[in-house]
């Protein structure tokens, strides 16, 4: 994750890598990087550039402090009793005996629970937005397994109103994923979970980019009732290993370009973009796989091309190679129980989560739905209850991690936001009960310091533009 | 094995278990969603499968009872799923192993799911699991109509036990199900009005048959709508003996169902019914249950933009019986209980829930004789829970079904112990 880039560009660490290498230095001087832009128009350089970039602005907020709180870090620390503030959109203080600063709002938790905000690394919403019609459906290419040239921020309906359901279940952050009928899916998208009316205004500002692929049932019964190629597990894997090396030749010409600084550039593909940025290690592979099997055939594939697969997702046979994926150091997003009604999610278990979690692997608790991304609290809760029977013992404020930190880390943007730490972004819930109670609702949200949500007021429900006029009674 | 054989012709209604010898559980904490509400420090006795006694600590018990010590546990009567597909459908898609749909042409309100049911679905365990006693569980007939008009009804619910040992006990026919909104305007040519005249002229096609068998048998009848099973499975809906559930979710096709109702003399229950809090008082004064889904919540559709959470607890306080739902897919069971808990947090009364999960849908079923809640003569479906049953840290310690005790083995389990490493 070292070579992540601060700006979301995708591509800088392609041009870095050939810049810097002894080839280039022994040859003539390397013409200056705004040179060599300068020699290809608009649109036609992928390098450095950041394309459709975040216009996100943090909501301007006063001070607050949350006080008398019981605190879930996501550190792994329980804090009872204890103080957040926060302040110019950030977190200034967590802990006991915390003095808020002057002229903070104070908010007296009575005792009541807090935790980072929420945090989803497996979301379609606005790609698959409600209402769920034909001209709402965005989310899945599928009309060639290998589309790594969609980029689903084009989908993206920020009026979605999943969007404000899912905040008023304390969704700060999520990573909206094209669908998984394409072995390559195409790229993702980390959103703040802010009302906008534009995605750029939603964008995670330096998160990192996704690439979304996916093994299985899905995209070889897709293709294979279709007559073509991928119709098998091996027909996927066949289909995926030439894209990869249709991928490694694009860097490389890329590369080689870079080197003479003069000459005819390559003709740039989006898709081979995103393909060559995750050979690159700038963009993350968040890898739909169900089965344990397929997984450690995707790890070799991995291999075989060298990247890293930084979760897969689903995951639900992951219980059955916990140690494979902590050697891999590969995150697992998962539901705690869910039967899917396909054959390769027939051995979902309970317990899933919990023997991850003991193995050492990074787990994270997903929705992949529209409605599970309201009650991911819960949906942990039903993880741990599982784990706790069977003997493990996980505490809360490791499980909380499940929905915070740790789907933050898959996004690539733990740096920022998925804890309760001094300096990072003021994303916050404050609970009415434990969030693992069942009658736990989010009463508060905050993202970047400002409130977004507050179940006891109306007036701080944000309604999409679709629903302004719902025929909802208050509460 | 006197009782299997009945079963298995079809002959057993509410099967009581053969176990003679008496059972008491003390130190409970009784929730009986009957007369006496909670009992704190309670005993409860069941024999040969019907509840016996329920009552304090000073209720008598028979010398020769098993006593079983819960420990100041929560016992609640066994949950009863109002919807869904258990034992029906293992693996949704894998067609061999889904026997909740069909698309057979001409085959609709004759659709009857009794035949295809599985007591040895690997899902009836899961469910158990999760303090599910027994389920209403439904297919979905979908082919084309004959001559191509619209398929209206999607078949016939049966009422099951989830103790495999009496072949899950089956009561069928205990509903008809019917779709009217989106999907029932999509089955008659893409209007809610060219659905609504289409089963209006059904009806009255049934009436023509039922008055007319000779006619019919001679072909001296007008064509009809529906083939002759259809015809004959919709006669108790019009008389009135067999529920109508209707999937709605709009209001103003939630008021063209009471309509219907009103018009035919039909007994209905609402499923779905996201928008029902907008027609609340309509439906409480029909006396209408409504199965509502406490987590439908978005307008996934136009016919539900004005779900909400609050749902359930609109209808409630309007005075509509409320049965919670939602267990939808074979699978999903499992979790009911956990959407009673989500309702609770968005207003409904504890109390209602756990009778929405119980007591309200054995109502709703016509079976509050026999089911729903524990008091003596009722059968023994009883849950031993470690703490509220609403909460994931809280499991069903014990299950019983008709007074039989019921294995906690099922496959997922078996797959956790396989995998599970020992504690360090």
């Amino acid at each position: 994750m070292t070579r992540r880039l601060a700006k979301g560009a995708a591509l800088i660490g392609l041009f870095l890598a050939a810049s810097s290498g002894a080839l280039a230095q022994a040859a003539k001087p390397a013409p200056t990087e705004t040179a060599l832009a300068l020699k290809l128009r608009p649109g036609l350089d992928p390098r450095g550039a950041d394309f459709y970039p975040s216009t996100y602005k943090p909501i301007a907020s006063r001070p607050v402090a949350i006080v008398n709180a019981n605190i879930l870090t996501g550190t792994g620390a329980e804090i009872r009793g204890g103080t957040i503030v926060l302040s110019g959109g950030k977190i200034a203080a967590v802990g006991q005996g915390v003095t808020p600063p002057a002229g903070a709002q104070i908010v007296d938790a009575a005792g009541r629970w807090v935790t980072p905000g929420v945090i989803d690394a497996h979301s379609h919403l606005g790609a698959f937005s409600s209402p769920g019609v034909d001209g709402t459906r965005d989310g899945n290419e599928n009309v060639d397994p290998v589309t790594p040239q969609v980029w689903v921020e084009h989908s993206v309906w920020p009026q979605d109103p999943g969007f404000d359901r899912a905040r008023a279940g304390g969704v700060t952050s999520l990573m909206i994923l094209p669908g998984s009928a394409n072995l390559f899916g195409g790229r993702s998208v980390a959103l703040k979970n802010v009302p906008a009316t534009t995605v750029q205004a939603m964008k995670f500002p330096g998160a990192p980019y996704g690439l979304k692929m996916a093994c299985g049932e899905n995209p070889k019964e897709r293709y294979g009732s279709r007559g073509r190629s991928p119709a098998t597990r091996m027909g996927n894997l066949a289909v995926t290993r030439r894209t990869w090396i249709e991928a490694g030749d694009y860097a490389r010409r890329w590369e080689a370009f870079g080197r003479r600084g003069t000459g005819d550039a390559p003709k740039r593909d989006v898709g081979l973009d995103t393909l060559s940025g995750v050979l690159n290690g700038d963009i993350s592979v968040q890898n739909h796989c169900y089965r344990a099997d397929e997984m450690g055939v995707v790890l070799d594939l991995a291999k075989e091309f060298g990247y890293r697969v930084t979760a897969f997702h689903h995951a639900v046979e992951a219980y059955k190679i916990a140690d494979l994926l902590k050697a891999n150091n590969v995150c697992a997003a998962v539901w705690a129980n869910r039967l899917v009604g396909k054959m390769e999610g027939n051995d979902a278990i309970e317990e899933n989560a919990g023997i991850l979690q003991q193995a050492g692997v990074c787990v994270a608790i997903h929705s992949d739905s529209a409605t599970v991304i309201q009650r991911l609290n819960i949906e942990s809760s039903i993880a741990l209850a599982a784990a706790r029977r069977a003997g493990i013992q996980i505490s809360d404020a490791e499980a909380v991690k499940w929905f915070t930190a740790n789907p933050a880390k898959i996004m690539g943007v733990l740096d920022q936001t998925g804890t309760l730490e001094v300096g990072k972004m003021g994303d916050v819930v404050l609970w009415s009960h434990n969030p693992f109670d069942i009658y736990a609702v989010a009463k508060k949200v905050y993202i970047d310091g400002a409130q977004v949500y507050d179940d006891d007021d109306p007036a701080q429900q944000h309604r999409s533009d679709f629903e302004l006029i719902q025929p909802k009674e208050v509460n | 094995m006197r009782l299997l054989a009945l079963c298995a012709a079809g002959a057993c209604l509410l099967a009581s278990s053969a176990l003679a010898q008496p059972v008491a559980i003390t130190n409970a904490r009784l929730i009986t969603v009957g007369p006496k509400g909670v009992v704190e420090d309670g005993v409860l006795v069941f024999e040969d499968g019907v509840i016996k006694a329920v009552g304090d600590a000073r209720t008598p018990i028979p010398a020769d009872a098993r006593r079983i010590d819960v420990k100041g546990s929560v016992v609640t009567p066994g949950i009863i799923s109002a919807d869904g597909s258990l034992g029906l459908s293992e693996v949704g898609s894998v067609d061999g192993a889904a026997d909740n749909r069909t698309r057979t042409p001409g085959l609709g309100a004759a659709f009857d799911i009794q035949y295809a049911l599985n007591p040895e679905s690997l899902l009836i365990p899961l469910a158990r699991s999760g303090g599910v006693t027994r389920a209403v569980v439904s297919g979905h007939a979908g082919g084309p109509g004959l001559d191509g008009r619209p398929q209206l009804f999607s078949g016939q619910a049966a009422l099951i036990s989830l103790d495999p040992a009496t072949r899950l006990d089956v009561r069928p026919k205990v509903a008809m199900s019917l779709d009217i909104g989106e999907a029932g305007a999509a089955a008659s040519g893409g209007s809610r009005a060219a659905e609504l005249i289409a089963l209006r002229a059904a009806f009255e096609d049934v009436r023509l048959f039922q008055k007319n068998r000779a006619a019919y048998e001679r072909g001296e009848l007008r064509s009809l709508a529906l083939s002759q099973a259809d015809l004959e499975a919709l006669i108790p809906v019009l008389d009135g003996r067999q529920r109508l559930v209707i999937g709605v979710s709009r209001a103003s096709d939630i008021e063209q169902a009471l309509r219907l109702a009103a018009e035919y003399r039909l007994k209905i229950v609402l499923s779905g019914a996201e928008e029902g809090w907008q027609v609340a008082r309509q439906i409480a004064a029909a006396k209408v249950p409504v199965i509502v889904d406490p987590l439908a919540n978005l307008p996934g559709s136009f016919e539900q933009l004005g779900a909400t959470l609050y749902n359930a607890a609109r209808l409630q306080a309007a005075g509509v019986e409320v049965v919670v739902g939602g267990g939808g897919s074979a699978g999903g069971v499992r979790d009911l209980r956990y959407n009673a808990g989500i309702a609770v947090a968005r207003g409904l009364s504890y109390d209602k829930a756990i009778e929405g999960l119980t007591l309200a849908t054995a109502r709703t079923f016509g079976v509050a004789d026999k089911l729903g809640s524990l008091e003596p003569g009722k059968i023994a479906d009883i849950v031993v829970w470690s703490g509220d049953p609403f909460q994931p840290a809280s499991a069903a310690t014990a299950v019983f079904i008709a007074g039989r005790e019921q294995s906690q083995q099922s496959r997922v389990r078996a797959l956790r112990d396989r995998y599970l490493k020992p504690q360090p």
